[in-house]
């Protein structure tokens, strides 16, 4: 039988606001343990969530952002179970009236096609603690460090056909989040991080099969690699006559597969009720339009506006808005060169994102900045060095010796244009090999690139090569 | 005779220096030392903090920097949070619990230089009408050592009724301070919900949490509840509206009033003695210029099943954080993670918040949650619906407090319905938020009896001038519960 | 009794108390009485209203997002001993 996979992703992306949603705790990362944690996220006796307003408006330039109706009320409710890293026994979140709901996305899969993937909701909650199960003498110990740091959880219909489709719908919304600042998208920190509900069904069935929910997945890498496994597992099971249970599971990205979760076994029934603590959240019109003029050029847009006006291909399009800060970089370079986008877009997604992955550097980072590159480039344009030499300049560049015009000085790199010049080295070039000349004009035309290497190397590479074709062609023909 | 004095004139007494803070805090420490062996109205008292409270209240006092509350002692309700002191909210689960914060009404009350005497003995969690579910045992009513003081506030109410302290702080959820107060024979404020902020209050039911004052009179009552209330950035349910004068207000005419009173209070379960005590308090009233119009509110029927339904599901939450791991009762030897949940919380929570808890998780779980709980929020808009619409008619309602006046201890613990029935009168205006006021209007066969006002929200200052008129008239407020409180 | 055994048990195990075998028959009773005493909710017309969760018609106040507490894990957990390494510990958590 031929099997279709359905997917649905729940991605948890923690908001970059400064302290939690909750309580004015820090979201800082990385701290010692628990002492991050306030009253209010130890759950003690008494405490009370006040809502961040940030959380809020992130939440609302999510759901703009997609195109998804932003609630006018929205209303927090309890999600009752008991876990250590939990400390008040319940969850705050939103369950019936969440913030954002129906949206859709745009996705563009590997083969450079476009998916529209449907957005059921976008809903904020806390975050939960961090049980760390290094031995304590036979325990496990509770961090509570990241307990009420804020989540936007969004969720996807189920709506992806293969483990591929679920990854680049996860890479759009982490890029998206990234371009909006809501979050930073941290997936080694978890700060990005998704569930992914999972089933098999006959080809050409309507009716979706029964799902396993894979949790706590973060990197793209597992994702792909849990469903697939996951997807092979179920089919396993469906063919050999077996009915696949409704679960919880597990990746293990050491072995490779998916496990239940033993603790998630019983069936939760987790008693939602709106959390008596917290008052309905009630968004005016102007509030939401104040947040609209905030909103930057979106990823789509941007990659659109790259092919439309600046000529790329749907390729560079695509990793030049990968971030907000390389297309920024790209367009700072673009608009300083003021020509030439396509030679711009080679260098940026070439030389410039090869060295800043050799050195580990963020496009923030880079050494050689947007001005200093576009400058490099108007000496190609302006034929005063050759792409090759540019590349030597741009390495000089890098390793700190100086501006492109002072290293084409100091190295003497200026291309040679003067026709008489390089008419004196062909010269002098075909004088010292008689042979290869002779052969030339008895027919061998494959030759003719041999001289043109002698006269760049005569020249080490400064002469200019259409000039250097062109003369050299009628000198060669005699 | 300093123990007999209101907070007013304890606060007058101050300022004309004819004692110190000092002198009356150590009178009631040793009144409390006396008495209370007999009553059990305080589960921690706190001496040292309350000397060296009283002194530097006294220094105030003496370089004119005091407010009127200051030097004036309090005791708390053991559900406040107190910084550096036990706060058990009458369970074993917190027995070993210090606060490492203030409450916000504690913190309040503290910068108005009122001195702390002890935390008060309370039902535990707030879960109860006898005072009897506290792990520290019952509180004896002073008026009759055999009878209940009410509860949850029962030890807040016997410690003002017998002296120990001029003013307690309670909290109200179902009646908690005005029930209290009728069977205590004490003036009990339960302000409107949002009035004062619940910020270090252990939660019951947090909607329907409150706290508010058990005192004497109505204007001491005025006195306190100005300095607790307000606007507090830790509460999100916490009102942003100014507080009036409530002091100010104490002394207007009641010509003209309009009360009403609710036909379904004076039903079959009142007891014919305490409805004529009600009917009496009317009279008064009437004498004062006050007309009486009889108003009916069917949908109050249902206020006790609607109430059993939504304080124990929010309960049922509020109490998942008391798990054996960041604080509170840890059970020994626990083999596995839920072996510890379950034994800590079973063996640190008492009998009724457990039946609180498990009446709570019910309504709430998977397939019962529309019939019960959604069934019940929607019972108590119409509950809040009839109190709105008689609210165009009159400007305040009237009724008992209680059906009847304290009874024995022991009498209604074998079953919990006769026990929640108590509350009858008061629960609506939890459901409903508004404001309540016990004032004590009579004696049913020794024992003293409340009279219930109701106002609409905020109406905080016409309620306490409402009270505080018919205590110039009448002086059931100031009966004393025996010689030995003399 | 409109309770089973069983039932108060599953609500046991959720709510996450321990009901030993000499308590259960009374529970199973007292439970059965309070759910049968708020059954007559059922009985209420409440057709179109709208159920109410709160008792003021306020909406959720925002807090400005800044950092105001401070470290004070020592203090907030002097009321544990169960602490190692700024841990909380609990019998071990199998996942």
């Amino acid at each position: 039988m031929e099997w279709e996979t359905v997917i649905g992703l729940e991605i948890h992306a923690q908001l970059n606001t400064l302290s939690k949603i909750f309580s004015g705790a820090s979201t800082a990362y990385g701290a010692e343990p628990n002492s991050q944690a306030c009253l209010v996220d130890l759950g003690y006796p008494g405490q009370l969530p006040v809502l961040n307003a940030q959380a809020v408006a992130k939440a609302v330039k999510f759901g703009l952002a997609t195109g998804s109706k932003v609630a006018r009320r929205s209303v927090f409710a309890r999600k009752n179970y008991f876990y250590p890293d939990l400390p008040k026994g319940y969850q705050i979140s939103q369950f019936e009236l969440p913030i954002v709901e129906t949206g859709k996305l745009e996705v563009v899969l590997e083969d450079g096609s476009i998916k529209i993937v449907g957005l059921t909701r976008a809903h904020l909650e806390e975050d939960a603690g961090k049980s760390l199960h290094e031995d304590f003498a036979g325990m496990t110990g509770i961090d509570l460090n990241r307990a009420g740091t804020p989540l936007l959880e969004i969720v996807s219909e189920p709506e992806m056909y293969n483990a591929k489709e679920a990854v680049a719908y996860m890479k759009t919304i982490h890029t998206l989040v990234r371009y909006l600042d809501i979050s930073d998208g941290n997936m080694a920190e978890g700060s990005f991080r998704c569930d992914a509900n999972v089933s098999v069904r006959p080809k050409g069935s309507d009716k979706l099969g029964t799902r396993s929910e894979i949790k706590n997945l973060n990197s793209f890498r597992f994702v792909e690699r849990a469903i697939n496994f996951e997807v092979e597992r179920q089919i396993d099971i469906l063919e050999s006559g077996g009915k696949v249970v409704q679960e919880t599971r597990l990746y293990d990205s050491v072995k490779d597969e998916t496990r239940s979760m033993r603790s998630k076994e019983e069936a939760n029934d987790y008693r939602y009720f709106p959390d008596p603590d917290l008052l309905p959240v009630v968004l005016e019109e102007s509030y939401i339009e104040d947040i609209a003029k905030t909103l930057p050029e979106l990823p789509g847009q941007k990659r659109k506006r790259f092919i439309d006006e600046h000529g790329l291909s749907a390729y560079d399009a695509g990793v030049l808005t990968a971030s907000r800060e390389l297309g920024d970089y790209y367009e700072h370079v673009v608009e300083r060169l003021g020509s030439d986008p396509k030679l711009a877009a080679n260098w940026v997604s070439g030389e410039l994102a090869g060295a800043l992955n050799k050195a580990g550097l963020d496009i923030t980072e880079s050494v050689v900045g947007p001005e200093a590159l576009a400058d490099m480039l108007g000496r190609i344009v302006d034929n005063t060095i050759s792409g090759k030499i540019a590349k030597d300049v741009f390495e000089a560049m890098w390793s700190g010796e100086g501006t492109a015009d002072e290293i084409i000085e100091a190295r003497g790199l200026k291309q040679i244009t003067d026709s008489s010049a390089i008419e004196a080295v062909i010269d002098q070039v075909m004088e010292a090999n008689p042979g290869q000349l002779a052969d030339y004009r008895s027919g061998k035309d494959k030759l003719f690139g041999f001289f043109v290497g002698q006269v760049m190397k005569a020249t080490q590479g400064k002469a200019n090569p259409a000039q250097v074709n062109d003369v050299l062609r009628k000198k060669l023909a005699g | 005779m300093m123990h007999k004095k209101t907070v007013a004139e304890i606060s007058r007494s101050l300022q004309a220096r004819e004692f110190s803070s000092v002198e009356i805090t150590r009178h009631l420490l040793s009144r409390i030392d006396s008495l209370d062996k007999n009553l059990n109205s305080f589960i921690t008292v706190t001496a040292d903090f309350a000397l060296a409270a009283a002194a530097a209240a006294d220094k105030r006092i003496a370089s004119g920097d005091a407010g009127p509350l200051t030097g004036v002692p309090i005791a708390h309700k053991d559900i406040f949070c107190t910084d550096g002191v036990r706060t058990s909210c009458g369970s074993r689960m917190l027995d070993n619990f210090v606060s490492p914060y203030d409450a916000t009404v504690v913190a309040r009350l503290k910068d108005a230089g009122m001195v702390m005497l002890g935390k008060t003995n309370m039902d535990e969690f707030a879960m109860g009408s006898s005072n009897e579910t506290s792990f520290y045992g019952p509180v004896h009513n002073p008026w009759d050592l055999n009878t209940v003081p009410g509860g949850s506030s029962g030890g807040s109410a016997a410690a003002v009724a017998a002296r120990l302290a001029p003013v307690a702080t309670g909290t109200d959820t179902g009646g908690s301070i005005r029930q209290p107060a009728a069977l205590a024979g004490i003036t009990g404020v339960k302000p409107t919900y949002g009035r004062v902020s619940r910020y270090g209050m252990i939660a019951f039911a947090s909607s329907l949490d409150q706290a508010g004052t058990l005192t004497q009179n109505a204007e001491d009552a005025a006195l306190v509840l100005e300095a607790m209330s307000g606007f507090d950035k830790h509460d999100s349910t916490s009102s942003p509206a100014a507080v009036p004068s409530y002091h100010g207000s104490l002394n207007e005419s009641l010509e003209g009033l309009r009360v009403g009173v609710p036909q379904e209070f004076l039903d079959e379960g009142l007891d014919p003695q305490n409805r004529a005590a009600v009917e009496a308090a009317l009279e008064v009233y009437r004498s004062l210029g006050a007309t009486i119009h009889p108003v009916s509110m069917p949908s109050l029927a249902l206020s006790v099943p609607t109430y059993y339904v939504v304080a124990p599901a929010e309960a049922s939450s509020n109490l998942s954080r008391f798990d054996g791991v960041r604080f509170g009762y840890r059970c020994e030897n626990p083999v596995d993670l839920v072996d510890m949940y379950k034994r800590s919380r079973g063996e640190g929570f008492g009998e009724e918040v457990k039946r609180r808890i498990m009446t709570g998780t019910y309504v709430l779980s998977a397939g019962y949650y529309d019939a019960y709980y959604l069934q019940a929020q929607k019972v108590r808009q119409l509950i809040a619906e009839d109190f709105t619409r008689v609210f165009k008619e009159v400007d305040v309602l009237m009724g008992p407090t209680t059906p009847e006046p304290a009874f024995e201890l022991g009498a209604k613990t074998a079953d919990p319905i006769t026990m929640y029935l108590n509350d009858i009168y008061t629960i609506g205006v939890n459901l409903a938020g508004l404001p309540g006021v016990s004032i004590p209007c009579g004696f049913v066969n020794d024992l003293p009896v409340g009279l219930q006002l109701i106002g609409s929200h905020f109406s905080e200052a016409k309620l306490l001038n409402v009270a505080h008129r018919y205590q110039q008239e009448t002086d059931w407020h100031q009966r004393l519960p025996g010689s030995d409180y003399e | 009794m409109s309770l089973t055994k069983r039932e108060v048990e599953n609500v046991a195990h959720l709510a996450r108390l321990e009901i030993t075998e000499g308590e259960i028959e009374r529970v199973v009773e007292n439970l059965s009485s309070i759910i049968d005493f708020v059954d007559q909710l059922r009985g209420a017309d409440t057709g179109d209203v709208l159920p109410m969760a709160h008792p003021l018609d306020m909406s959720q106040r925002l807090r400005t997002d800044e950092v105001s507490e401070s470290d004070q894990r020592k203090r907030f957990q002097a009321n544990t001993s169960a602490v190692e390494a700024g841990l909380y510990l609990v019998p071990k958590v199998i996942e």
